[in-house]
């Protein structure tokens, strides 16, 4: 990746083009109509080849509230947010002042010119879009204007700098799914726009895009869309779900996928039932997991407090299951829409009484497929409840992606034995016991409900038990299975994502951080090197930690352990498990609600080093 | 003389079909539908890994720890026992539940499962063990018990109580029955019925806790039952595979009127011999008044209280294969997925 150098302008004031590497933000109306438009934006970019994000940053209201949209354009690849976007599109009376003064000097606002604005300021490029007029000259049945009044933006922006309007031609219908109707109702919204800005505006800022070759054979998907894709690919049986933002679409889009479930005569092997509370989820995909099936549900941080009684349930009975966690802000309803990672540690321990659990944790749409496939083989083989931890940023946002591996394994069901390897296993080991850790790897062999052998019965409960899965309140018993399922825990890490390290031993700061902060860490790194400081960096990928993370740190002078929580849950967890002396760790912590920027990061290692 | 154990039609003893020895106290009503459950499955011929015991929490929901020691059990959550068979049979659709709870368990933190479960018409026998109290945590009322039983530590209820037969009925349940522990005959034939129903069966069985409501005056007491119970009707079970009891009652001719005849769907026939009432329990308004008159004159009436054909079940609706989903290792072509990928580009 070509470092080009400051990644974030403070000014764009020399009028040398800047082409491919800006960003813009668009403040609208909730429920307005905006996502079509931003969406074209963002594929049109995509389209034309340049490595683009888009992130909606919106309010937990269905429509009225003011809502942004950010898109970063980059040629060199950085799809981080960006901390200060210079192309200012302001849709919004009630946020255009707000909007126009964090507009960078250098920067444009395109506004709707019925909009009362602030005092103008002469460090800023203004064109106006007269957005009544437009609507008013175009050919839209009255009942469709409302809602295709931002394609003016669209049509504006793509004048002023230098889309292809074919490709955005091109964008609206793959938006709508092929379907040329609206797809031309819009694009008559777009061209008239555009004529009109060509007409009349004089451009008078250095912004620029060019068609180039950034994003071939790459696709364009949200974390939720690849999570489910992923499950499905991954043979879950059985779904059930309770509607949460923003893990909504996870089990929207199963629904989407389960046509590619059906059996030669026509009927599902993937099930999916809405439930009447997070509580009942949990209790059908454990119930499902008991009785053999690949389970799963998608949640989010409310979801899965009602859901911790369940957990502890199915980690000591030893149920395989599989828990998305969609993060969003928190504690209690917090700031439903907006992105956190706060939800580790909770997950991490969840349940009463001595529990810790599997976490993986994605950092994109290509592992949120691959974890959602690998988590459902990990359930069974460790015979546990495994939970992905997402965010609503990779889930909700879309982002450019390689398209996804099919598995590379077949199905791992773990280890079942049927009524013959029943009768087998019974006369190698004279006996047979759900809890028996024959393998010494902690985990026992199981049956599955049906299983038509006199000794394949056992009860699973929550209560103590002994190797033969009979109820006891023996200190011994109790013991014995706690040390089994701490010995479990140790072999799962042997199944788990490997972290990712990139180490170099010249180096002496090293950073860990985990998820959707890549992008930002990715181009920090970047950022930092260029201003003289050199870090290796370690990437999260599961809980329970292994040994790598704790020699990273050891073999560092300083780490920073950066992350999008307010309370740095991650570092928590190091000192929790790493005996070790740890006092060069330093927490970096955000949770302010949005993705994290690459500025952000620099800015606070910066101030750290300087100490 | 050596006595010859009788054998039902797998070749299986009484005492197959029995588990670990109970932990309950002696007398406890609970025991006594355990008992029931045995020898209903026996009777029925039932290979016991074709079914499921499950359960939430109370001394009620230890019991599956007692019966079928051939199945799987599962002994889950307080309240949280529907969401678990749900789960269950969805993975293996081809498998029969009884699922044993209790009124605290279903009628308070359950309250919400219960009516959810009957809603989806998960196809399971559902037994509410109700004796008025919570016996685990040591006798406090429970929302069934009456207005105005005392009891030792917890003073007096003046709470009216909650009705689980009315509840199951509201709820869309297809087969709702009450009955008494201490009559064993008709626990017996309505647990047979419940098990050839398809579709949630309820069955909200008075079943006294000796140790902390059993009062005389109590109406969730043993003597209390024997002296006030009223059967609707006598009921007799004619299951395709039924064998007989030793002292077998022929299926008698009654005369016209005198009988309603209730088919099920595995070609059993459940009959029911009118009483003093004139009851249909095919009617729900029928259902709703007698339970209503019940209520008002402190009437203890058992039987079958309501019956309708049963609408799909969950896994019906849900159209799952035919094959267990549990057996089923299916993951979608490479070409799929590549497929798929091409229509993100
Ligand atoms: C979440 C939760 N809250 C409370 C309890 C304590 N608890 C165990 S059994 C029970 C009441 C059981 O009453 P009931 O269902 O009527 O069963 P019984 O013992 O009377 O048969 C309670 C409150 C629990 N196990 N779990
Ligand atoms: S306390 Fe009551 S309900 Fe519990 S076992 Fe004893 S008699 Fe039965
Ligand atoms: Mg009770």
């Amino acid at each position: 990746m070509a470092v080009n150098l400051p990644l974030e302008q403070e000014s764009a004031t020399d009028s040398k083009p800047i082409v491919n590497d800006f960003a813009f933000s668009v403040a609208t109306q909730n429920g307005s109509g905006s996502q079509t438009s931003n969406a074209v934006l963002v594929r049109s970019l995509f389209n034309m080849g340049i490595p683009v994000n888009g992130k909606n940053l919106f309010p937990s209201n269905i429509k009225g509230l003011p809502t942004w949209y950010t898109i970063r354009a980059s040629k060199d690849g950085y799809v981080a947010r960006r901390f200060t976007t210079e192309i200012v599109v302001a849709y919004n009376q009630d946020t255009v002042t707000e909007d126009i003064k964090n507009t960078p000097p250098g920067g444009v606002v395109i506004y709707r010119d019925d909009l009362k604005t602030p005092p103008e300021r002469d460090d800023i490029t203004y064109y106006p879009v007269p957005v009544r007029k437009l609507m008013k000259e175009a050919n839209v049945a009255r009942a469709f204007k409302a809602r295709v009044e931002n394609m003016t933006y669209v049509g504006v922006c793509a004048q002023l700098f230098d889309m292809d309007m074919d490709v955005v031609y091109q964008s609206l219908l793959d938006q709508f799914g092929g379907k040329e109707k609206p797809a031309q109702m819009n694009m008559d919204v777009i061209r008239l726009a555009y004529d009109w800005a060509a007409e009349n505006l004089i451009k008078s800022d250095p912004f620029r895009f060019e068609t180039m070759n950034g994003t071939a054979g790459k696709i364009l998907i949200t974390g939720n869309e690849a999570a489910a894709l992923g499950s499905v690919f991954g043979g879950v049986h059985f779904v059930a779900w309770y509607p949460i933002t923003p893990s909504t679409s996870v089990v929207d889009d199963i629904h989407k996928y389960r046509h590619l479930r059906k059996d030669d005569d026509g009927n599902y092997t993937l099930a999916i039932v809405q439930a009447e509370d997070e509580l009942a989820a949990a209790g059908m995909i454990i119930g499902a997991g008991f009785g053999g099936a690949r389970s799963m549900t998608a949640t989010s941080g409310p979801g899965l407090s009602l859901m911790s009684e369940f957990v502890g349930l199915a980690y000591f009975a030893e149920i395989p299951c599989v828990f998305w966690d969609i993060t969003r802000m928190g504690p209690s309803t917090g700031m439903p829409t907006r992105t956190s990672q706060g939800d580790l540690l909770f997950i991490h321990y969840l349940g009463h009484g001595d529990s810790h659990h599997i976490v993986l944790l994605p950092a994109s749409p290509e592992e949120a497929f691959e974890f959602a496939w690998r988590s459902l083989d990990i359930a069974e083989e460790m015979q546990t409840p495994v939970f992905v931890m997402s965010d609503l940023d990779l889930g909700m946002n879309n982002w450019m992606a390689d398209p996804f591996e099919y598995p590379s394994e077949p199905l791992k069901r773990g280890k079942v034995l049927d009524a013959e390897s029943l009768t087998k296993f019974i006369k190698n080991h004279g006996k047979w016991g759900r809890y028996m850790d024959v393998d010494n790897d902690g985990v026992g062999y199981r049956t599955l409900p049906g299983t038509d052998h006199p000794n394949a019965a056992y009860f699973a409960r929550g209560t103590g038990h002994n190797e033969m899965a009979v109820y006891s309140e023996r200190s011994e018993d109790w013991l014995a299975n706690m040390n089994r399922l701490r010995l479990k825990m140790e072999t799962a890490k042997q199944h788990l994502p490997q972290n990712i390290e990139d180490y170099d031993a010249n180096k002496s700061i090293g950073l860990i951080s985990f998820g959707t902060n890549e992008p930002a860490m990715v181009e920090a790194r970047d950022w930092l090197k260029n201003n003289g400081i050199e870090s290796n960096y370690l990437r999260v990928r599961a809980l329970p930690l292994s040994k790598d993370v704790f020699d990273f740190i050891n073999k560092h002078k300083t780490i920073y352990v950066i992350e999008n929580n307010f309370d740095g849950q991650l570092d928590q967890i190091i000192h929790m498990e790493c005996k070790d002396n740890l006092t060069h760790v330093k927490s970096l912590t955000l949770g302010d609600g949005l993705p994290m920027t690459a500025r952000w990061i620099v800015e606070s290692i910066e101030e750290q080093e300087t100490k | 003389m050596a006595r010859v154990e009788k054998t039902n039609k797998l070749g299986l003893v009484k005492d197959d079909y029995q588990a670990r020895p109970t932990t309950l106290c002696p007398g406890c009503g609970h025991n006594s539908i355990s008992n029931q459950i045995v020898q209903s499955a026996f009777d029925l011929n039932i290979a016991q890994h074709q079914l499921l015991k499950m359960s939430g929490i109370g001394c009620s929901s230890k019991s599956p720890a007692y019966f079928l020691g051939r199945s799987h059990g599962f002994n889950a959550l307080h309240g949280r026992m529907p969401s678990v068979v749900t789960g269950a049979l969805m993975a293996n659709h081809t498998l029969k539940a009884i699922a044993v709870s209790g009124d605290g368990d279903t009628g308070s933190i359950g309250m919400g499962q219960f009516k959810h479960v009957i809603r989806r018409n998960v196809p399971f026998v559902y037994i509410i063990e109700n004796n008025g109290v919570y016996g685990l945590t040591k006798g406090q009322f429970s929302a069934t018990a009456e207005e105005g039983l005392e009891l030792k530590h917890y003073g007096r209820n003046e709470m009216p109580p909650i009705d689980l037969v009315l509840e199951a009925i509201i709820s869309g349940a297809t087969f709702v029955a009450r009955s008494f522990s201490g009559d064993k005959k008709q626990v017996q034939a309505l647990l047979e019925a419940a098990i050839a129903h398809k579709g949630t069966a309820i069955l909200d069985i008075i079943s006294p806790c000796v140790t902390f409501n059993n009062a005389d005056t109590s109406h969730h007491s043993f003597p209390y039952g024997v002296k006030h119970e009223v059967p609707l009707h006598e009921i007799q079970i004619i299951a395709p595979d039924f064998v007989a009891p030793q002292d077998e009652i022929e299926v008698e001719t009654y005369e016209d009127g005198q009988t309603i005849e209730v088919s099920m769907h595995d070609g059993t026939s459940v009959l029911l011999k009118k009483l003093d009432k004139d009851y249909d329990p095919r009617s729900k308004a029928q259902a709703y008044a007698v339970l209503e008159e019940a209520q008002r004159e402190e009437l203890f009436l058992t039987g079958l209280i309501y019956y309708e054909e049963p609408r799909p079940t969950l896994p019906e609706l849900e159209q799952v294969a035919d094959t267990p989903l549990a057996l089923i290792n299916d993951r979608p072509s490479k070409d799929k997925l590549d497929d798929i990928m091409k229509s993100f580009k």
